[in-house]
């Protein structure tokens, strides 16, 4: 399938910007960046209809929304890579008088952000209240949203996913990388979430399970997903990934949570990595 | 001048945004209303029967209001968010930093039962550190206005305002005195005009100045009265102007000592025009169950406490 190796390509090389922007940064999150370049490549080189001429209010745009900030670096590589701003510009990373901030920002101007995230469990709301404005104008575009596996232990989650289902804000997909890791280990010893299929249905949404590194699967998912928009529940999707999924040594594991390659990891991450579309 | 700032009735300034909301409602579709669990405090029924399209209840939840109010107005809404002072701040205080002031968002922040007069709920309920933590945030706007009238002009006056407000008022039924059509953000209103003494008040407070100034008056001390409604960003030159003038001056706002209307204008006296400055509020407490009247006057909230103040400020004077 064309589209299928085209899109693994596109994400190899977000995968080789993750690592490059973190390691000149020598600091940052390349573990949950890694886990959702699949899904992120997905959605801006093929499932959403956006436009990189951005403009703030996304009118008749679909919108996409981070909430777990700190996997900043996944977001800047695709924005840059789909033409949001120059690929270029990803050398600035978390440098000072640099448009990327460490988490998004508005503040600076940066084309592609909304609002700002990175303190945890805000996103959603965000995404709701603009799912809600494209409700009252008419507007049938979709919402998505991305939020942690370890940040539905916020509780302003909660009350988001009560809110969506109350008022059937049927024009939201929010999907959870379900990578079972946060900074100080797995979520199963830090925090349980209990089975969070059962707890998203209970709160009243539709949940889809996927398999966030399998591109074809994405492609297929975010197609049902879409399909079961508009009936008056809204939609959750549970992608299982692995944490630094595509480099061997970092992958399934929490250590590369927030913690950059040195020179020699770097040489060794990028060799996994194919470049496809030139490095920046 | 001072016999004209009389009043025919009381009524709450919370009752002021709620005829705001009302006339908001027809003029502007670009505003939404969002409420936690609250509507009959915060006065906004009319709004809600008129518009229920652009209402959203959220529920006991309000760190979920402020993003809400946060991703509407990113699509180009005016999102007014409505609750008790106290859950409206310092409950969402990393909210309103990181989704509204960090982000720029045009949400309209409005909070009642601000301060002691909130009354026999008491201390849980009774936020005085509001102002200190919405002035520390860059680009917020706040604003604390004196009356009914005032309250309804300025719920207005905010929706023509680009950038996120805090608009702070009160439970109690309150003299409604403010001339009508006087609100402009960001400019002191002078109520009365003297030579020996400045005082600038905010809020529910600014009638107990009043009532202050008129005794302070009868007994031959002439006061310069300045109604300062918006705290931040804060007319600095009415202040000047005034206090060069005098010499000294009295602050008075239903907030704590620290962090209030009182340190911004200490503030600005210290770096531009040295003078005595005296501050009526709360010294460092909480407050307690009671009635609105009888907490002002446990807390010196007093127009008699405004009179020792300004007296003490007098005498500080260099003669």
């Amino acid at each position: 399938m064309a589209t299928v190796s085209k899109l693994q390509k596109i994400a190899s090389q977000v995968r080789r910007d993750i690592i490059r922007q973190t390691a000149d940064a020598n600091s940052g999150h390349p573990g949950g960046s890694l886990g959702c370049a699949d899904l992120l490549t997905a959605l801006y080189f093929k499932v959403m209809k956006h436009n990189p001429k951005f403009k703030m209010d996304g009118k008749n745009e679909d919108m996409f929304f981070l909430s777990n900030g700190h996997i900043s670096p996944v977001w800047y590589s695709v924005l840059a890579r789909s033409g949001y701003f120059k690929v270029s510009e990803l050398a600035t990373f978390r440098k000072i008088n640099s448009r990327l901030q460490g988490h998004p920002a508005t503040h600076e101007g940066l084309p592609g952000i909304r609002i700002a995230s990175g303190s945890l469990g805000q996103g959603m709301s965000a995404a709701i209240g603009v799912a809600l404005a494209k409700k009252l104008d008419g507007d049938k575009r979709t919402i998505y949203c991305l939020t942690g596996d370890g940040e539905l232990q916020e509780g302003q989650v909660w009350e988001a996913m009560m809110f969506a289902a109350h008022h059937k804000v049927d024009n939201l997909i929010t999907i959870v990388d379900y990578n079972g890791q946060q900074i100080d280990g797995p979520t199963q010893k830090v925090m349980s979430l209990g089975n969070l299929e059962a707890k998203w249905k209970a709160f009243g949404w539709k949940v889809i399970k996927m398999d966030g590194h399998n591109m074809t699967e994405i492609l297929k998912k975010l197609e049902v997903a879409k399909n079961s928009l508009g009936k008056k529940k809204p939609v959750c999707i549970l992608m299982t990934t692995a944490m630094g999924r595509g480099v061997d040594f970092m992958e399934g594991t929490h250590k590369w949570h927030g913690k950059a390659t040195n020179t020699e990891q770097t040489a060794n991450a990028l060799s996994q990595l194919e470049e496809t579309l030139g490095d920046y | 001048m001072l016999d004209k700032l009389t009043y025919k009735e009381k009524k709450a300034t919370r009752d002021g945004f709620g005829a705001g909301m009302t006339q908001l409602g027809r003029r502007n579709k670009k505003v939404v209303a969002l409420c936690a669990d609250l509507i009959g405090s915060l006065k906004i029924q009319t709004f809600i029967d008129e518009n229920p399209e652009r209402f959203f209840q959220v529920g006991i939840a309000e760190a979920n209001m402020i993003g809400i109010a946060a991703g509407l107005a990113t699509a180009g809404k005016i999102p007014y968010t409505t609750t008790f002072a106290n859950f409206a701040t310092g409950r969402v205080y990393d909210q309103i930093r990181q989704s509204i002031a960090y982000s720029h968002k045009n949400v309209k922040i409005c909070a009642s039962h601000a301060g002691l007069t909130l009354g026999e709920d008491g201390a849980t309920h009774q936020i005085l550190e509001d102002i200190g933590l919405m002035k520390m945030l860059p680009g917020m706007t706040v604003i604390n206005p004196a009356d009914y009238t005032q309250t309804r002009e300025a719920t207005i006056a905010i929706a023509k305002h680009v950038g996120p407000v805090y608009l702070r008022f009160g439970r109690p039924g309150w003299p409604v005195f403010m001339p009508k059509g006087t609100f402009v953000i960001g400019k002191a209103l002078k109520l009365h005009s003297g030579k020996d003494v400045t005082i600038i008040a905010t809020g529910h407070m600014v009638w107990q100045a009043v009532e202050a100034t008129r005794e302070l008056e009868k007994n031959g001390v002439s006061v310069d009265l300045i109604n300062i409604h918006t705290i931040k960003p804060l007319d600095e030159s009415a202040i000047l102007r005034s206090v060069k003038k005098t010499g000294c001056c009295v602050v008075a706002e239903e907030h704590q000592m620290y962090g209030g209307l009182g340190e911004s204008v200490a503030g600005v006296l210290a770096k531009r025009h040295p003078a005595p400055l005296e501050q009526v509020a709360v010294n460092d407490s909480f407050g307690e169950s009671g009635k609105p009247d009888q907490l002002l006057k446990k807390y010196g909230l007093s127009p008699k406490n405004i009179y020792k103040s300004a007296m003490k400020a007098i005498k500080r004077k260099k003669k």
